[in-house]
Formats: C-alpha cells, sequence, structure tokens
C-alpha cells in the first residue's frame, strides 16, 4: 500500500500530450479508412462461410489495393435478406434458398461435407441415415444397439443456431428434434476435442476439421471423402453459396471471379473445403 | 481556492453517478429487450416450461434454472466446508506469521481467469471422472467441485475479516473461564460472527451463480433437468454465452429474458446479503 500513495502519477502535461497522441493517430486511421472506402464489397451472412471469406477477402484485398471488403456474420438468413434489401453486395449461405429467395442469383462457391465423428478406438466405421436420425433424437441411448459393447452414448450437438448444426438438422433430423439429453458445444474445435478423449462419444463437425484423432463414419456405405462429396455421393453435403440480387456486376462480379478462379479454389481447399470444379 | 474543492466534488459526484447510471442503463436495457418475449410466451411458461427450442419457437427454462441453482447447491456443499475450515485456522489457530503468507495465496485464487478454471477442469478433472465415476464427464458434478474451488477465495476472505471482528476481549474471557481454544471458537467466535459468515456464503453463491466461462468448459450444457449427478447440465449463464452468437428476433430476444431471471436472482441474494450484514 505504501509504495502505492507514494508512486508518482506521470505529470499533467505529459499525459496530456499522451491523450493529444493517441487522438491524432485514431484520426489518422480514420482517415486512412475513408480514403480507400470509395470501393467497399460487404458481404454478410453464414458463420460457417465467414472464416472462408474473409480469408478470400484478405487475399484480394491484398491483390487490390485501395478496395475494401466488409465481411459480417449474422447467419444465412440474416445474408440472405440483407442482398434483398440491398444492405449488402454478397451474401453468403450455408443452406439452400427456399421459395421468394430463388428469385436471387446464387453462385456455389465450394462443398463442404459434415462428417459423423467417433473415438478412433471405437469399432464402428458405418453407420445408416435412420440409424443416425434415431441415435440423436434420442431413441438409441446405448451402443450395444448397434452391436458394441454396453455402454451409454454421448451425443455431442452444437448450439442452437449454429449453422452446422441447422445443415445437420435439414439432411439427417427430418424435422425430428435433437435430443435434449446431447450435450452441447459452442464450436467444432470443441466437439472434436471431447470426441478425441471421450470413447462413448459420437458428435458432427464440419469435414474439413477432422484430423487423425478422432474417427469420421460412412454413411450408408460411403465416406466423407473430398471425391464423394464433389460426385454428390455423401448424402451430408451442404453447398456454400454466393447470393447476389441479380447477375454480379462490377466488383461483386471481379470478387465472385476471383473466388471461382483457380487460386481462389485452391485457397478454400487448402482451408479445408471441397472446390466447385 | 473554495471553488476549486466544489469544482473536484461536483466532478467525483458525477463519476460516482455514472457508475450508477451504467447500473441504470444496463437493468433498463436487458428488461427492454428481454421483458417482450416473457409476455408473450406467458411467465409461468417461460419459467416452468422445460422446453428450450427458441429457433423453433418453444421458450421454456425450467431445466436452466433448476440447473443453475442445482450447480450452485453442489459448489456450496463442496466449497463451504473447505472454506470455513481454511478461515477458522487461519483467523485463529494459524501464527500470524503463517496468516501473512497464507492470506494473500488465497487472495491469489481470486485472480486466475475463469478459463484457466475451466480448461483444468477439462484437461484433469472431467476425464478423472468419466473414467472412474462413469457418464461423459462434462456434468453437474464437475462444475460443482471447480465452482467450489473458484468461490474459496470471496468466502474465506470475508469469513477471516467477520471473525477477526470479534473483539478480543470475549476470547481472552472464555480462555480465562477455562474453555479450550476449539471450545473458544465454536462457542464463542462463530456465532458472533455469524451474520458475517452468512453474508460470505451468500456471496460466494452469486459468485458461483453468475460464473460463465469455466461452466461451459465442464458441464456439457445438455437441456434436459438433470436427474444425477453424472448428467450435463446447462445453467443460465452458460446458455446465454453459448447461443448468443447467432440468435436474433426472438431467439434473441429469449436469451435477454433468460438475463432478467438471472438479474433478478442475484438481486434477491445481494440483497439477502445486505440484509444479514445489517442486522449486526
Amino acid at each position: 500500500m505504501k509504495s502505492f500513495t507514494n508512486s508518482r502519477f506521470p505529470p499533467l502535461p505529459r499525459l496530456f500530450s499522451f491523450v493529444l497522441l493517441m487522438l491524432l493517430i485514431l484520426s489518422l486511421s480514420a482517415c486512412g479508412q475513408r480514403e480507400r472506402g470509395g470501393q467497399t464489397i460487404t458481404i454478410a451472412g453464414s458463420t460457417s462461410v465467414q472464416p472462408f471469406a474473409e480469408k478470400l477477402a484478405e487475399v484480394y484485398m491484398k491483390q487490390c489495393p485501395g478496395l475494401l471488403i466488409n465481411v459480417q456474420g449474422g447467419g444465412s438468413s440474416a445474408g440472405i435478406m440483407a442482398v434483398q434489401q440491398g444492405a449488402a453486395q454478397i451474401g453468403a449461405s450455408s443452406r439452400e434458398l427456399h421459395g421468394e429467395e430463388k428469385k436471387l442469383h446464387e453462385a456455389v462457391i465450394a462443398w463442404d461435407g459434415i462428417a459423423v465423428i467417433v473415438h478412433p478406438s471405437c469399432p464402428l466405421d458405418n453407420i445408416s441415415l435412420a440409424t443416425l436420425r434415431q441415435i440423436f433424437a434420442g431413441g438409441i441411448k446405448d451402443w450395444s444397439a448397434l452391436g458394441l459393447k454396453p455402454h451409454g452414448m454421448h451425443v455431442i450437438t452444437r448450439e442452437e443456431g449454429s449453422g452446422t448444426r441447422t445443415a445437420f438438422e435439414e439432411l439427417v433430423m427430418d424435422k425430428m428434434e435433437i435430443t435434449p439429453s446431447a450435450l452441447v458445444q459452442d464450436s467444432n474445435g470443441a466437439v472434436r476435442e471431447i470426441v478425441a478423449h471421450d470413447p462413448h462419444a459420437i458428435g458432427y463437425i464440419s469435414c474439413g476439421l477432422v484430423d487423425q484423432q478422432v474417427k469420421a463414419l460412412a454413411i450408408d456405405g460411403v465416406l466423407p471423402t473430398g471425391a464423394n462429396i464433389k460426385k454428390n455421393l455423401y448424402k451430408l453435403t451442404r453447398r456454400f453459396l454466393f447470393v447476389t440480387a441479380r447477375e454480379p456486376t462490377g466488383l461483386a462480379q471481379e470478387f465472385c471471379s476471383f473466388v471461382l478462379s483457380p487460386q481462389g479454389q485452391v485457397l478454400l481447399e487448402k482451408e479445408g473445403l471441397i472446390g466447385v470444379h | 481556492m473554495l471553488t476549486r474543492e466544489k469544482l473536484i466534488e461536483k466532478a467525483l459526484l458525477l463519476l460516482a453517478l455514472s457508475a450508477i447510471g451504467s447500473l441504470a442503463l444496463i437493468t433498463i436495457f436487458i428488461f427492454l429487450e428481454g421483458l417482450p418475449i416473457i409476455l408473450k410466451t406467458g411467465l409461468s411458461h417461460f419459467i416452468f416450461g422445460a422446453h428450450w427450442a427458441p429457433t423453433k419457437g418453444h421458450f421454456g427454462i425450467l431445466a436452466m434454472i433448476l440447473s443453475s441453482l442445482y450447480v450452485t447447491l453442489g459448489a456450496l456443499i463442496f466449497g463451504v466446508p473447505l472454506a470455513l475450515g481454511c478461515a477458522i485456522v487461519l483467523a485463529e489457530f494459524a501464527p500470524p506469521s503463517l496468516t501473512r503468507i497464507l492470506k494473500p495465496t488465497i487472495e491469489l485464487l481470486a485472480g486466475i481467469p475463469s478459463v484457466v478454471y475451466g480448461f483444468l477442469g477439462v484437461i484433469l478433472l472431467v476425464p478423472l471422472i468419466r473414467t472412474y465415476l462413469g457418464g461423459p464427464g462434462l456434468s453437474l458434478l464437475a462444475a460443482s467441485l471447480i465452482l467450489g474451488i473458484m468461490i474459496l477465495p470471496t468466502v474465506i476472505s470475508i469469513s477471516i475479516d467477520a471473525m477477526h471482528a470479534v473483539p478480543t476481549l470475549y476470547r481472552e474471557g472464555s480462555i480465562a473461564l477455562g474453555a479450550t481454544q476449539w471450545q473458544t471458537v465454536r462457542k464463542l467466535v462463530l456465532p458472533a460472527a455469524r451474520s458475517g459468515i452468512i453474508t460470505a456464503i451468500i456471496l460466494g453463491m452469486g459468485r458461483a451463480i453468475g460464473e460463465t466461462m469455466a461452466v461451459i468448459m465442464v458441464a456439457g450444457n445438455a437441456l434436459s433437468i438433470p436427474t444425477s449427478i453424472l448428467d450435463s447440465v446447462r445453467t443460465l449463464t452458460a446458455n446465454i454465452a453459448l447461443e448468443l452468437g447467432y440468435a436474433s428476433g426472438a431467439h434473441r430476444e429469449a436469451l435477454f429474458a433468460t438475463g432478467i431471471v438471472l438479474f433478478i436472482i442475484i438481486m434477491i441474494l445481494n440483497t439477502a446479503a445486505t440484509l444479514i450484514a445489517g442486522r449486526r
């Protein structure tokens, strides 16, 4: 305590000049943004697409100095709505367009599979879509129902509202609800972490994030490999879309063609998605 | 000179008011955002409904209210005996030189970020529970144990202060009458410090019920009402933090409404603590 009362605060003039300096730096950086702001693209939508869109935008902005690309999250529906209302030039969607939305122009930028994962020591290699649905609906609670050693099954899902969960519900659950006794984790990484350490767990994550810590199951005999996803054989596949109000023009068009160019596609594949070519 | 003093006084008053003002703003904001959905769903449906599927229009948070209460109770069961034992030793039995080292060390526990507790829980505690007790490991038990440790510094340091506030004269009188030191502590110091110790426990409770990060990491966040201590649970705070990232519309409002419920619970706890402390 003593040292505290004795310690000398910086004298006022020095503090004042420090504040001034900070203000100066702030205003300078604000200027910089405004100068480049002449050319801006706003991308809004799916949080599943967001990290990939950010990566693409980062690389593209380096190639085109003076261009500013804003990437925002908010979810697929919010992104599509933003495009309809003109708030964003490009909407990112990790689900298909429905009804009225079909009037918009869509471009598939990549494919993403959802892998069902278990612990590497689990003897199971294949699972049918119907069994998977029963497991996540809470109908099957024990591994013995699949012919394995009897033990409680630990079902792991994502939080309500997550893009991966929404896609999983659409592709697997067929309007049934995921059981409330399922454990809920808030990221692909957390789900993988639990499955990697729990021999009795089953969960689902984006295919790009499967590594040797976990084992991806074949669904109805089809493994979630790049080739199978591309040929549309693997059932738990979703498309990542860029949605625009009409055929894209100008900056949006240039960015879209960059994403679909070999360079953009290689970038996406390096991040774990499956390219469209 | 006088005007300058007045000026400083006013400036300080303004700063003090800004703290209260931000509390008022937070309160108003939470209620404005959350009340509509409670009114729409109906208060009893919202609080006593056990079905939470916000994107499909079901907003019942009973499971989470119960989970929050169970986790807090569990934390008290593990934490309070430990904390009281520790406080009694440090306040009454340990030589002052030892207390001078131990007390700051315990208070250091309060400075460890909750995410570190959660991480340790996931890495050390959860596998132990999974291997030796069964279940997924991420459970009510894990959350209670972690929170039990997290409330230690709060309960210990306030209890020590309460026991120190008991006049030394009382103790000397008791010893002079032939009571042993333990009898003195049990029959005299603890009853005399009772209101302070209860305040300490209630503040610990507030800390436990409000903790978020560590709980998200070790509790598993399942939505069902737990039937055993090895079941996974989701607390009110975890619900807000988990889902806020993606929530929009009614879902978002429902999360704010969850915040209202939490707010009211914590208000009740704090008011109780103030009343008990004031009764001395």
